[in-house]
């Protein structure tokens, strides 16, 4: 029996083909968004090229950092590591449609009251995990948020002060 | 990083997806959540030409209890697998591995069979449906075939499934809502472990190893230690006997059978409380 195993996953020439263009239609924070991609698009390359939202960013594209977190159908997602077809007909929301223009989100809110960020490069995604945890777990726990967190990384603000930023939104949403 | 070009089909079900299979052979993968094979396509270690979404095939997701045996659809979600109230009642042990799955934006996408297709030794779920002597269920043009664990994972990244097979469904045994544990080992929260170790109780006690070898393992010395009635910290001195763990750049052999042994002991004195 042919098995699927290493020679199958690696040894596959590249295709030539630049792979047919597939039309895709989701909608992005409330708007109906149209687009012909290759369907190697990845999500986040579609949100900051073809719908320029540029507010999620791309850190370490192997799905290990979280700044490209954003919600689809409510959930948090890692963008870089989604294609763009796999959100056709869904719901995504990035950090642009978290609140109306000028203000801002209780989770955006509690991160500047509680200096949860510093260069700011992690916020969105961290934001965008944070909403997600809280509808998840309404009223978690600080361990529930550390470990709520852990697909997110920030390289200078440290941890402390945006699990109490996100312990805050937690508090002021009660 | 952004994967080499390939045609996307979006499978509406099963029978669908394992046409396509069919038509285009080794050329085409199956993408359910793509947690693992989308990173593999952005370094351009797979190069699929035609990718077959099943990710929408809906009926393939579902825990239902089947009497003496759950059985599980192969796109369940690792998120929804730790939130099953049915696992939490009858199968403790998978709903706790599957919450320790990367993380949360990981766990909201991948799924119980993509994880066991990919066959990755270093992955939780793998090993824990080893220990549970769980029975994959696989679906080709011909029909329907059961594999047991045991016999499942082949090689690093390989496993019994053929090119144009599409893995449906897991059988597990019914082993209630404690009697296990999990010891994964790791550097950072969202990695993959170094070495784990899973051990049910259920009657016996079996006992499985994540990233000891090119597939994951059961820990058979430790198993038959225990069964001649040997405490936890005698039978776990077995853990690593057999094995031939890699060297990478977290661990040497040495100390991948160093954690073996430390973490089966530490899985086997939580899996009695």
């Amino acid at each position: 029996m042919a098995r699927r195993g290493p020679g199958a996953l690696f040894n596959v020439p590249a295709s030539t083909n630049p792979g047919v263009s597939v039309r895709i239609s989701m909608t992005v924070n409330g708007a109906v968004q149209d687009h012909d991609v290759e369907p190697r698009t990845l999500l986040v390359q579609y949100l900051r090229e073809a719908c320029a939202l540029t507010g999620t960013k791309i850190g370490c594209d192997t799905s290990s950092c979280g700044a490209c977190t954003v919600l689809v159908d409510d959930e948090s997602v890692k963008s870089c590591t989604m294609f763009a077809a796999q959100a056709d007909g869904r719901s995504v929301t990035t950090i642009e449609g978290l609140a109306p223009e000028g203000a801002l989100h209780p989770v955006q809110q509690a991160f500047q009251d509680n200096h949860g960020l510093q260069c700011g490069f992690c916020t969105a995604g961290m934001v965008m995990a944070a909403v997600s945890l809280l509808d998840e777990i309404p009223n978690p726990t600080e361990r529930e948020v550390r470990e709520g967190l852990e697909g997110n990384l920030c390289r200078c603000t440290g941890y402390h002060n945006i699990v109490k930023a996100v312990l805050a939104a937690a508090g002021s949403a009660r | 990083m952004i994967p080499a070009a390939f045609d996307y089909v979006r499978a509406g079900s099963a029978d669908e997806a394992i046409a396509i299979l069919s038509e285009h052979g080794d050329d085409a993968k199956l993408l359910a959540g793509g947690m693992s094979l989308i990173p593999l396509m952005k370094l351009r270690l797979s190069t699929p030409s035609v990718l077959v979404d099943v990710g929408r095939v809906a009926d393939l997701s579902y825990v239902r209890d089947a009497g003496d045996r759950l059985a599980i659809g192969a796109l369940t979600r690792h998120r929804d697998i730790e939130t099953s109230d049915v696992l939490a009642e009858h199968c403790g042990v998978l709903r706790a591995v599957a919450a320790q799955v990367g993380d949360n934006q990981v766990r909201h996408r991948g799924t119980i069979g993509g994880s066991v297709a990919h066959g990755d030794p270093a992955s939780d779920l793998p090993a824990a449906l080893l220990a549970l002597d769980a029975t994959f269920v696989a679906r080709g043009r011909a029909g329907e075939r059961e594999i047991a664990a045991a016999d499942f994972f082949q090689g690093f990244l390989e496993t019994a499934l053929a090119p144009d097979e599409l893995l449906t469904e897991i059988r597990v045994p019914k082993t209630g809502p404690r009697g296990f544990s999990y010891q994964k080992f790791n550097r950072r929260a969202q990695d993959w472990a170094i070495v784990g170790a899973v051990a049910v109780t259920n009657g016996a006690t079996r006992v499985a190893l994540v990233n000891m070898g090119t597939t994951p393992l059961r820990a058979l010395a430790v198993e038959a230690a225990l069964a001649a009635g040997a405490a936890p910290a005698d039978a776990s001195a077995h853990a690593a006997d057999g094995t031939e763990p890699a060297a990478d750049l977290n661990a040497s052999p040495e100390y991948r059978c160093h954690l073996a042994r430390v973490l089966t002991r530490r899985a086997l004195e939580e899996a009695a409380t």
